[in-house]
């Protein structure tokens, strides 16, 4: 049973592995720079359950004429979404790195606990 | 008609890109070039709104020419034309608010427009993947304008705000994902039907829904899931904190409303009998969490910061009792809510630029110093309390209406507690205002990092924008301890002030306007 789950729907226990590693990174680790990486493996994850979702069982590549009308195909319109979902990653990823730079300039730490510290005699 | 609802979005991005271009070698024509293209978006959305509301019929425009369900949508109903209008409007008039008050540069402007584009697009979108796009781009904006500030606070603030508002957005993602996996589409009114054909016992279903108002519940900022609203609002600049406090949860909550009636109806609230529960729990919780923790507050901008979390709560609470009151209350709160709060953070603001207070502790006798300024605050306070005729009592009175209505007495009582604990807190205010004597204060200037010094420090920097006001000289010196406000800026407070109360009354004209699109959402 957990052998058949493991050999045929690794990709989901991939993403239940993804989604709790990236929360606990983001909250638990000090560093700001590896909280904003937690939050990409988090979205990294669902990203991987979208593109898993699209998947059908010996289906050929979405492009017409590639298998004919009969074939099966797998659904185009996940890749569509996350590759949509990516840019809005990479977006999200520049501006909390740019104010990161800020906060290192201000303060001097990219420490979580030593920030609250610096801030804590303004 | 319907050709005018893809201008909704495109116009500000179109305003957003010509004004980063010019205003990169012109700075001063950054501001006009915002205004003009407000103005041009608020037109646009009356016009919407009146075609909506005249024709009584939805306007649907399919974006490309792809037909929907396969195409992206744009509806707007009588439910989403009163955001857009919101929308456009609060925007022009912070706008009025921002040339004084600054932050002044082109690269402000085109964030300010940004985030317009992203709420207008959350507000009119049919289609729930490209809500989750523009919910990712209101928030972009958003923790861009934050960050604005000019000290690390607003750095700190912004990211915070930015790490669990992009964990909300995910979740949200996740629950789409969920509810596709089941029905196989991501158009509003198809995915209502399909999940219906799915069937409301599924646990696909149960759990999409699940994240799908989690993921929205981080960005309206309720209780527990609030945690980024405060520092956000209280770092950013006075303007900033006024826009995004008036509109991004406000449209976020509409969001919502528009989940839970449009993609998964009535019926699943009431066949899920534990989803409206989790809901409304949710919700109460809320409402009563946030205003015990704006009665402890000091700083006024984190005090207003945790009242949003209480009147969110009041507006989400309304769409979980889902009955004819409740929900024209649910949607007269929102608007009432953002006018109400806009306008009290804005006060604050122009109240700081001209005395340095943002304590509580500081507003002894404000009153005999900042009359208009008082009156305006202490207006606005007493209509967020729910004072009659001012509009956030009559939102609140059709809420516990529709709570009473529907037997669900526990939200009434919360109601009346968290309206006593808002008289708690807003009534301090008014009393130290009008009632104390200004206790001697020894060098004011010290406290004040904010706005008063920001707006002195920039409009050094650009004064030629400060030609038809009547004080030229601000600006210039280099150590005024406190400017005061511009007349636009008390203009502004001012309206906000008498819409709060006019907008009271005219809420009998607008129910039956709002009435077949309730029909129509909320048929059994």
């Amino acid at each position: 049973m957990i052998w058949e789950l493991l050999l045929t729907r690794y990709n989901y226990i991939v993403v239940a592995l993804l989604l709790p590693i990236g929360a606990y990174m983001m909250i638990e680790n000090r560093n700001l720079v590896k909280k904003v990486i937690g939050m990409n493996i988090f979205q990294t994850g669902i990203f991987l359950f979208f593109i898993t979702s699209a998947y059908r069982e010996g289906g050929s590549p979405p492009i017409v004429g590639s298998g004919g009308e009969a074939a099966t195909y797998v659904s185009p319109l996940p890749h569509v979404l996350i590759l949509t979902a990516i840019v809005v990653g990479v977006s999200l990823t520049a501006v909390a790195l740019a104010l990161i730079v800020r906060i290192y300039t201000e303060y001097g730490t990219l420490d979580e606990v030593n920030l609250r510290e610096v801030r804590a005699d303004e | 008609m319907s050709e005018l609802l893809p201008l909704l979005v495109a116009v500000p991005i179109v305003g957003a890109l010509v004004g980063l271009v010019v205003g990169y070698k012109f700075e001063r024509l950054a501001w006009p070039l915002a205004v003009v293209t407000s103005l041009a978006h608020t037109a646009l959305a009356a016009f919407v709104a009146f075609e909506v509301y005249a024709g009584g019929e939805p306007l649907s425009y399919a974006v490309g020419g792809f037909q929907p369900p396969f195409g992206i949508e744009l509806v707007v109903d009588g439910l989403n034309a009163a955001v857009v209008v919101l929308v456009a409007a609060v925007a022009l008039g912070i706008l009025a608010y921002a040339r004084r008050a600054g932050p002044h540069s082109a690269a402000f402007y085109t964030g300010y427009l940004l985030l317009v584009a992203g709420l207008s697009g959350m507000s009119v979108t049919g289609d729930m993947f490209n809500l989750y796009v523009f919910l990712e781009i209101t928030g972009l904006a958003a923790y861009a304008l934050v960050a604005t500030g000019d000290d690390g606070r607003s750095a700190v603030g912004a990211l915070k705000y930015l790490l669990v508002g992009t964990v909300g957005a995910s979740l949200f993602l996740v629950g789409i994902g969920y509810a596709f996996v089941a029905t196989g589409t991501l158009n509003m009114a198809d995915l209502a039907e399909k999940l219906a054909g799915v069937g409301y016992g599924s646990t696909l279903v149960r759990a999409s829904f699940a994240f799908v108002v989690t993921g929205l519940a981080v960005k309206t900022a309720l209780y527990p899931l609030h945690t980024w609203q405060p520092e956000a609002y209280a770092s950013a600049p006075d303007s900033v904190s006024a826009l995004i406090s008036a509109l991004v949860s406000t449209v976020s909550a509409y969001a919502l409303g528009r989940v839970i009636f449009s993609v998964y109806t009535v019926d699943f609230l009431s066949s899920v009998a534990f989803a409206r529960e989790f809901v409304l729990v949710l919700a109460g919780i809320s409402i009563i969490a946030g205003s015990v923790l704006a009665v402890m507050q000091t700083e006024l901008k984190r005090m207003l910061a945790y009242s949003s979390v209480s009147q969110f709560g009041l507006v989400v609470a309304a769409f979980a009792i889902a009955n004819d009151a409740a929900v024209t209350g649910g949607v007269v709160h929102l608007v009432g809510h953002a006018v109400m709060k806009g306008g009290l953070f804005l006060a604050v603001g122009a109240i700081a630029a001209r005395t340095g207070a943002r304590y509580v502790g500081e507003f002894d006798g404000l009153a005999a110093r900042a009359p208009l300024l008082s009156a305006a605050l202490a207006t606005l306070s007493l209509s967020m309390v729910g004072v009659p005729p001012a509009v956030g009592f009559v939102g609140k009175w059709y809420i516990a209406l529709g709570a009473i209505q529907s037997q669900l007495w526990p939200i009434a009582v919360v109601i009346l507690l968290s309206t006593l604990l808002t008289l708690a807190y807003f009534l301090r205010i008014v009393e130290r205002m009008y009632f104390r004597s200004a206790a001697p204060r020894e060098a004011p200037a010290e406290r004040s990092t904010g706005t008063g010094a920001a707006a002195v420090a920039d409009g050094g920097a650009n004064d030629d924008s400060d030609t038809d006001d009547e004080r030229p000289t601000l600006g210039r010196g280099s150590d005024v301890d406190f400017g005061s406000p511009s007349a636009g800026m008390v203009a502004v407070i001012l309206v906000a002030a008498l819409l709060a109360v006019a907008l009271g009354p005219l809420v009998s004209t607008f129910e039956p306007l709002l009435e077949p699109t309730l029909d129509l959402l909320l048929q059994p």
